[in-house]
């Protein structure tokens, strides 16, 4: 085994822009700083905008916009497309219809828009680079959703601040997470307002809910459902294994929920 | 050419049918599994029909399991997406959970304060990025 401990702990941070938000790396370890590091961010930031180009909504030319038009049959799509429509499905049947990839227009007709898996299915993907780095830890944001690993048992977890919704310059809460995924949704989330797929409408008395869960994917479908499904989220939550979260109201009162056991009341 | 299709269904169906008796046995995922052969060519895909033209793609691995996705046009706008394979759930999802709830804290308290590594929240956009608690982090490290 390596020497670690001796060490002190530095964190080699980097930012970049892509697919209209900021995306931070925090590393910590072996290849923090190095040449190798610097490799895998690269390679971060280019799978991320590989799924852009992908998954855009906003460009006319990606292939989800294609297919939504009917341009491009989806055998001709690639791979990745059936398994975010497939991701998508499933969560739209895991909450009664609230949360879907397909909206509704008001003139009735169906717009594609699987923005609300690809986000966090996307950068866990492209954390697959960081997944490599031997000795290192690290926590990747994309625009507030983030995935992070603790490789010693014995490191001190990443700590997480979960942003008030009324006032991003201020926390709501912390949470520490060693290995795992933390996703926020809210109102002003990338990709316009969150609406509940079941009435067009944006949901009523909720200002955001944070999910944690051992999967990127999960947390950000489960973040962006819960608050689709507005007043019945934080019951819904905790329906779900695996998971804790935050759930915020309209009013800036916070319940943390434990999935698959009972809410916790706000203590505070 | 045309041995190679015939050859690439096979396998095709061959895969869904594996895939089919395993996920059968693994839970409510697997619904949908074996209506997959019936649903014919996987791969130039496309029945008619007055509700429009569905095309299904073929199988694809994804970490959850096998996925497979069929997709309905209407004139130019897709009206309808069926998973015929679900992925058969997260696996990590029966993991005991280990996850810490977050702890509310104090209105005064900032991101430096609380020894911050990283920010989750809705609003971090790149427009509203200058003004967020993770651009005060990212150039407190930098």
């Amino acid at each position: 085994m390596s020497g670690g401990g001796t060490a002190p702990v530095v964190t080699a941070r980097y930012v970049e822009h892509g697919m209209g938000m900021p995306i931070s790396l925090a590393l910590r370890g072996r290849h923090a700083s190095d040449e190798e590091g610097r490799a895998a961010w690269d390679a971060v930031m280019a799978e991320l905008r590989a799924a852009d180009r992908m998954f855009s909504t906003y460009r006319a030319d990606s292939v989800i916009s294609r297919l939504g038009r009917g341009e491009v049959a989806l055998a001709d799509c690639p791979a990745e497309v059936a398994e975010v429509l497939a991701l998508g499905e499933a969560a739209e049947r895991d909450t009664g219809g609230a949360f879907a990839v397909r909206r509704c227009r008001p003139d009735g007709s169906v717009v594609l828009d699987p923005s609300g898996v690809v986000k966090g299915w996307a950068a866990e993907r492209a954390a697959g680079a960081l997944h490599a780095l031997e000795g290192t830890d690290f926590c990747l944001s994309a625009g507030g959703d983030l995935v992070c690993r603790t490789l010693d048992p014995e490191a001190p977890p990443w700590r997480i601040g979960i942003e008030h919704p009324h006032d991003p310059l201020r926390l709501i809460a912390v949470v520490p997470v060693a290995t795992g995924a933390v996703a926020t949704s809210g109102s002003a989330h990338r990709g316009g307002h969150v609406v509940d797929a079941r009435t067009g409408r944006v949901p009523e008395g909720i200002a955001s809910v944070t999910v944690v869960a051992a999967s990127l994917t999960v947390a950000d479908i489960d973040a962006t459902a819960a608050y689709a499904l507005g007043r019945d989220a934080v019951r819904w939550l905790g329906t779900r294994p695996g998971r804790t979260g935050l759930v915020v109201w309209a009013d800036g009162s916070a319940e943390p929920v434990r999935g698959g056991g009972t809410p916790v009341p706000a203590g505070g | 050419m045309r041995r190679i299709v015939l050859w690439f269904m096979t396998t095709v169906t061959a895969l869904v049918l594996l895939f089919g008796y395993s996920t059968s046995t693994s839970g409510p995922g697997a619904v949908g599994g074996s209506t997959v052969i019936a649903s014919g060519d996987p791969v130039t895909g496309g029945t008619a029909s007055a509700s429009g033209t569905t095309v299904t793609g073929s199988v694809v691995q994804t970490r959850w399991g096998p996925v497979q996705v069929a997709v309905t046009v209407e004139g130019s706008v897709i009206t309808d997406v069926s998973v015929l394979q679900y992925p058969t759930g997260n696996g990590k999802d029966q993991e005991i959970n280990s996850y810490a709830l977050p702890v509310l804290v104090s209105e005064t308290l900032d991101a430096q304060n609380a020894g911050i590594d990283m920010v989750s929240g809705a609003t971090v956009t790149s427009d509203g990025y200058v003004q967020s608690l993770q651009s005060a982090l990212d150039q407190a490290g930098l």
